[in-house]
């Protein structure tokens, strides 16, 4: 899309879909096009404002940041930048990453373009909202437990949850710094696999970056499948889910099938126990990397945290406190273990494993903020990559009767994404989900 | 759960209304993750880290690439006084 094209757009939706925290003005976007051709020059990006660019206003969605300019740039944003894109907002969002609805925020919930009455997802719905509303070409958003798949399912878009360590995460605001990764969103794989390119790789700042080369993931795509198998675990598609996300997944796994992919039954026993896995770990990190939020070097005081923040601050620093420490932190990093066990055997049978992203449609704003129990198992299907650190691809798969999107992941092993985004490019060659676009 | 305890641990000033209503949202929560105890761990390693990776050194030079200087540093503090940032009080003064 053309930088014009979308500053229309974003001055249709920006109001009505409340995705916006920051826009940067048409005159600073412009004078940032550079005359020398690179490899994404002049294509129009978003980023969930979990990263710091500097000079432009940081939020991480909450008033605790709300008025800090950062002095430094996020790794991800400095490759974009130079690889020619043009960045065009900063996108709402849960505000620290907490969240799967972009209710958590300080700066009003995140509206889903397809029924404004209904949430557009998170921790990531303003990214996904800009891409399905051609505010921009792509976005980056940050997964810590289905912070890119979930709104991109439920925005009906593509979204690509990294292998752990695949993208530096230098400059990305910590939410729990072991599950924490940061990759694309897009209409399409194909999209999704251009931005990779440009983002993946060692990262002197990050020492958790991998050292592992960077596969031609553009150039993999159109490369022919061979003998592919994907395991379908039974246990995911029973009690819980949404009859139409089951209908949904079932037609698309008709559709693999006609590429000569094998589908093969399998079964994740453990699989239910990743949310709690997660609600240990993930608020004991949080715990932690949001003590530096002071108000003394930067930033307001700590009584700015929203309550779902206080929240999982507060369930963190007790699983991680003196008498509770081994029932439940130690414990659920022993279950963590199982879980990377459960993975590894799943995907010792087959390639990768197809599975739902959400267990209902998008639900009405309000609906699940007073029940903090009821949200958490909204992202029953989500959680338990990112504690083992597998890929995880998400992709339009239909809509509901009343016109909703559905998505299903595809579940890779450890730096698979190149297989991934081949499977999903074929998908989308045969489909044509993620092209369609809301009415608004 | 002691909520006044943990809010202290965990620095969090919270109003009377948030320990009665967190109070009762945390027990749920807590709950929920107690599952786990049904999963037999007896001599299985904890993990902490999925990266493969072991000792990640860097060479010992300084990156001035990455310095910022003093005012840059202090460019966000509400509060600076000759180039330091101020802090709050931690020691009384009757001592």
């Amino acid at each position: 899309m053309t930088i014009d094209e979308c500053y229309q757009n974003i001055g249709r939706i920006a109001d009505k879909t409340n995705a916006f925290i920051t826009v940067i003005s048409k005159a600073e976007a412009v004078k940032k096009m550079q005359h020398a051709k690179s490899f994404l020059s002049g294509v129009p990006f978003v980023l969930k404002d979990s990263y710091v660019t500097k000079h432009i206003k940081t939020t991480a969605a909450s008033n605790v940041l709300k008025d800090y300019l950062p002095q430094y740039s996020a790794t991800v944003y400095r490759r974009l930048e130079g690889a020619g894109a043009i960045l065009l907002g900063k996108m709402n969002m849960d505000a620290w990453g907490h969240g799967g609805t972009s209710e958590n925020t300080d700066f009003g919930p995140v509206k889903n373009p397809w029924d404004l009455t209904r949430v557009a997802g998170g921790s990531g719905g303003g990214p996904a909202v800009a891409v399905v509303t051609d505010c921009a070409d792509f976005a980056i958003g940050e997964d810590t437990g289905g912070s890119i798949r979930n709104p991109a399912a439920w925005c009906g878009i593509t979204g690509l949850k990294v292998t752990y360590g695949r993208v530096s995460r230098y400059g990305c605001i910590a939410y729990a710094s072991s599950f924490d990764t940061v990759g694309p969103t897009a209409r399409t794989a194909q999209q999704c696999a251009r931005i990779l390119r440009v983002i993946a790789g060692k990262d002197p700042y990050d020492a958790t970056s991998s050292n592992k080369p960077v596969p031609d993931y553009v150039g993999q795509l159109k490369k022919p499948l061979g003998k592919l198998t994907i395991g379908w675990p039974k246990e995911l598609f029973g009690e819980g889910l949404d009859w139409e996300i089951k209908i949904a997944i079932e037609q698309a796994r008709r559709e693999l099938e006609k590429h000569g992919i094998k589908i093969k039954e399998i079964s994740m026993p453990l699989f239910s126990y990743g949310v709690p896995v997660y609600y240990i770990i993930a608020p004991s990190e949080t715990s932690s990397n949001l003590g530096r939020y002071d108000g003394v070097r930067f930033g307001n005081g700590r009584e700015n945290f929203t309550s779902e923040t206080k929240r999982r601050i507060m369930v963190g620093t007790y699983a991680l406190s003196a008498g509770y420490y081994d029932a439940y932190y130690k414990k659920a990093q022993q279950v963590r273990t199982l879980f990377i066990k459960e993975y590894a055997k799943a995907l010792s049978e087959c390639d990768m494993v197809l599975m739902p992203v959400n267990p209902t449609p998008p639900p009405k704003i309000g609906e699940l903020i007073n029940d903090p129990v009821k949200k958490l198992l909204a992202d029953y299907y989500t959680t338990s990559q990112n504690p083992v650190g597998v890929p995880s691809l998400a992709l339009p798969c239909g809509f509901t009767r009343s016109g909703l999107p559905i998505g299903m992941q595809l579940v890779g092993k450890m730096f698979s994404e190149d297989l991934l985004l081949q499977v999903g490019y074929r998908y989308q060659q045969a489909t044509d989900w993620h092209t369609r676009k809301p009415k608004l | 759960m002691d909520i006044k305890h943990v809010a202290k641990l965990a620095n969090l000033p919270l109003t009377a209304d948030e320990e009665k209503r967190f109070s009762a949202q945390l027990t749920a929560i807590l709950n929920l993750v107690s599952q786990l105890q049904k999963v037999p761990t007896k001599n299985v390693v904890p993990t902490s880290q999925v990266t493969g990776q072991e000792n990640v050194f860097r060479d010992d030079k300084i990156e001035t690439e990455r310095i910022l200087t003093q005012d840059e540093a202090l460019s966000n503090a509400k509060k600076t006084y000759n180039g330091y940032f101020v802090v709050p009080r931690i020691f009384k003064n009757d001592h």
